[in-house]
């Protein structure tokens, strides 16, 4: 790793309660490089307690926090940084823009203590950069959701953090302008690098923005990597179902395989049995399974000669088209959701009662706990 | 001197007074997380239930020769705090304190905490964010305070007759002189002053609540409601 990568770096550990919840312990070590870092885990995980806690909006309890090996907090020296000195911008859901004052104005607020010279050049930049040039003179209450979106990552970052942090802040925008914002953003980051942390539970921007993940759930890291590694091996049921997958079921361990690296399963209280890669697991556990509906394949014949090991019969329960989306329900003893495209419906002529067999790669389920 | 300008001067003395010392008193009960709070709040709003007569006994005896303050204030000035002019002043903005307070407080709570984190890592301390981001989102609150103490200063009758005595041209002020005119059956002049002063009154409570209606209202305001 080179020299740059290494003195830009975030790392932090920190320990914080919540106030309105005892039994809540935000309790993370994280460590990100310059570029972007995804935060990703339910609601209530304590991602926005977190990123209060880095930005020096809220205190923790406990830790250590340094930019640029620059000490920003540390409880066991006694140094709390306030959240004005920390040069780490903070660009919130809610962006809090403020009313009064025009985007201009708005975007030079961090800039009060600059040269009017430099502060210009920077103006002009950063305006230019974030395409909000001809808004100078509007109020945020006179522009679009995106063009606010916009001003309030440039009134963060023409102050030329140290760390950027942003809570979902392109929530409520449709895929194109949020790609064009993002697209903005990397320009940016490509020139100042710097590392940008990036709260979303939304798994479509995670596999726009994602170099990195950070996952957390109930206040603990779950896991850190690429987002492939990360979000499709979900280890844990909360965090499955955030990252999408619609079948969580109950099973039991019937058996283990050691030689051929598979255990089978018997799902719920059915006499269904799959086959799923090998856990640390011994016969008669309680576990659950994960498995994507698009995972999913159906068949309306019996099929043969597959390298799938699981073909499941059973019964199309119900039939929905959601836009071009058809969700199935097929009743195995479990229920499985299956997702098909409007053309597979037509043409194997499903309906609802009709006999259906699902088919399932051993590797498309994943154990979770 | 006029009885009606000593009112004018003393409502304006006392708003002025007030915004000065009831902007940090409302700043630290807006957003103090001290939980004995409500002490200091209750504190504040206790010349709106009490008596003018109690408040004004309080004052005169903490102004008189022997008070606390009336010694201090001779020291000072040389001279005694009751029956004069300064006296009124003190005992006012005491009386007028819940008026010039309330307002603000309940302006400076609307201001979104966000727009305060925002303020404070933008880099701004807690002196710039309040003059950057709460004051001018509170105009309308500081508007109602000073123009509801004003008003109240002027409409004062208990207070000042305790304090001031009715001295023409020091304490006499428009309340009391109406008071003086009906003891001596003097109607004419006394309905002259009545009439003013509920002019007066009807105007400013119409401006007040003009502002806080937003009648007229800058372009941001009607838009942060959506």
């Amino acid at each position: 790793m080179d020299r740059e990568v290494n003195s830009l770096r975030l790392v932090a550990c920190i320990q914080k309660k919540r106030r309105e919840d005892a039994s809540f312990i935000l309790d993370v070590s994280l460590d990100a490089p310059p570029g972007i870092t995804i935060l990703f885990g339910p609601s209530g995980a304590g991602k926005s307690t977190l990123l209060d806690c880095l930005s020096g909006l809220l205190r923790p309890d406990a830790g250590k926090i340094a930019v640029c090996e620059k000490v920003l907090f540390d409880s066991a020296l006694g140094i709390d940084v306030p959240p004005q000195k920390r040069r780490i911008a903070y660009v919130f859901q809610s962006l809090a823009l403020f009313p009064h004052l025009t985007v201009e104005q708005n975007i030079a607020y961090g800039l009060r203590d600059i040269p009017d010279q430099d502060r210009r050049r920077r103006m002009e930049e950063i305006l230019e950069a974030f395409g909000v040039e001809n808004l100078r003179k509007r109020k945020p209450a006179q522009i679009s959701g995106g063009e606010r979106q916009r001003t309030a990552l440039a009134r963060s970052l023409v102050t030329e953090p140290r760390l950027l942090l942003l809570d979902e802040p392109l929530t409520g925008l449709d895929a194109e302008r949020k790609a064009a914002i993002v697209e903005d953003l990397r320009a940016w980051n490509a020139s100042k690098r710097i590392p940008i942390l990036y709260v979303t539970h939304n798994r479509e921007e995670v596999d726009a923005l994602g170099e990195r993940v950070i996952a957390i759930d109930k206040g603990r890291v779950v896991g850190h990597g690429a987002p492939m590694e990360v979000l499709d091996a979900p280890r844990r049921k909360r965090l499955a179902q955030a990252a999408g997958f619609e079948n969580l079921l109950d099973a039991t361990v019937v058996d283990l395989r050691e030689q051929d690296g598979v255990m089978r399963l018997r799902l719920g209280e059915s006499a269904c049995e799959i086959e799923v890669p090998l856990a640390h697991a011994s016969a008669g556990d309680r576990v659950q399974v994960a498995i994507r509906a698009g995972d999913i394949l159906l068949a309306s014949e019996g099929p043969r000669g597959l390298s799938a090991r699981n073909v499941i019969e059973g019964r199309m329960a119900s039939l929905e088209q959601r836009g071009t989306l058809c969700i199935a329900r097929v009743d195995c003893g479990v229920t499985f959701v299956v997702h098909l495209t409007p053309g597979a419906v037509r043409s194997l002529k499903l309906a609802a009662e009709k006999p259906v067999w699902l088919v399932l790669k051993t590797h498309s389920c994943y154990l979770v706990d | 001197m006029n009885s009606l300008a000593l009112s004018f001067e003393l409502a304006a003395c006392v708003a002025g007074l007030l915004l000065l010392i009831g902007t940090p008193v409302a700043y630290w009960l807006a957003y103090s997380h001290w939980r004995g709070k409500f002490l200091l709040e209750s504190i504040v709003a206790l010349p709106l239930v009490l008596p003018p007569t109690v408040v004004g006994f309080y004052a005169l005896l903490a102004m008189g020769p022997r008070g606390p303050l009336g010694k201090m204030w001779m020291a000072l000035f040389g001279h005694g705090l009751a029956f004069t002019f300064g006296g009124l002043v003190v005992a006012s903005v005491v009386y007028s304190f819940p008026f010039g307070v309330q307002p603000l407080i309940a302006s400076f709570e609307a201001v979104d905490r966000k727009l305060l984190e925002a303020s404070a890592v933008l880099g701004s301390g807690k002196w710039q964010t309040f003059l950057r981001v709460i004051l001018p989102l509170s105009l309308p609150g500081v508007v109602t305070a000073v123009v509801l103490s004003f008003a109240h200063t002027l409409g004062e009758f208990g207070v000042v007759l305790m304090v001031g005595g009715d001295l023409a041209g020091a304490t006499r002020t428009a309340s009391i002189d109406i008071y003086d005119r009906v003891e001596t059956l003097e109607y004419g002049e006394a309905n002259r002053l009545a009439l003013l002063l509920l002019a007066i009154a009807f105007g400013v409570l119409c401006l007040v609540y003009a502002v806080n209606r937003r009648v007229w209202t800058p372009a941001w305001t009607r838009w942060t409601a959506k």
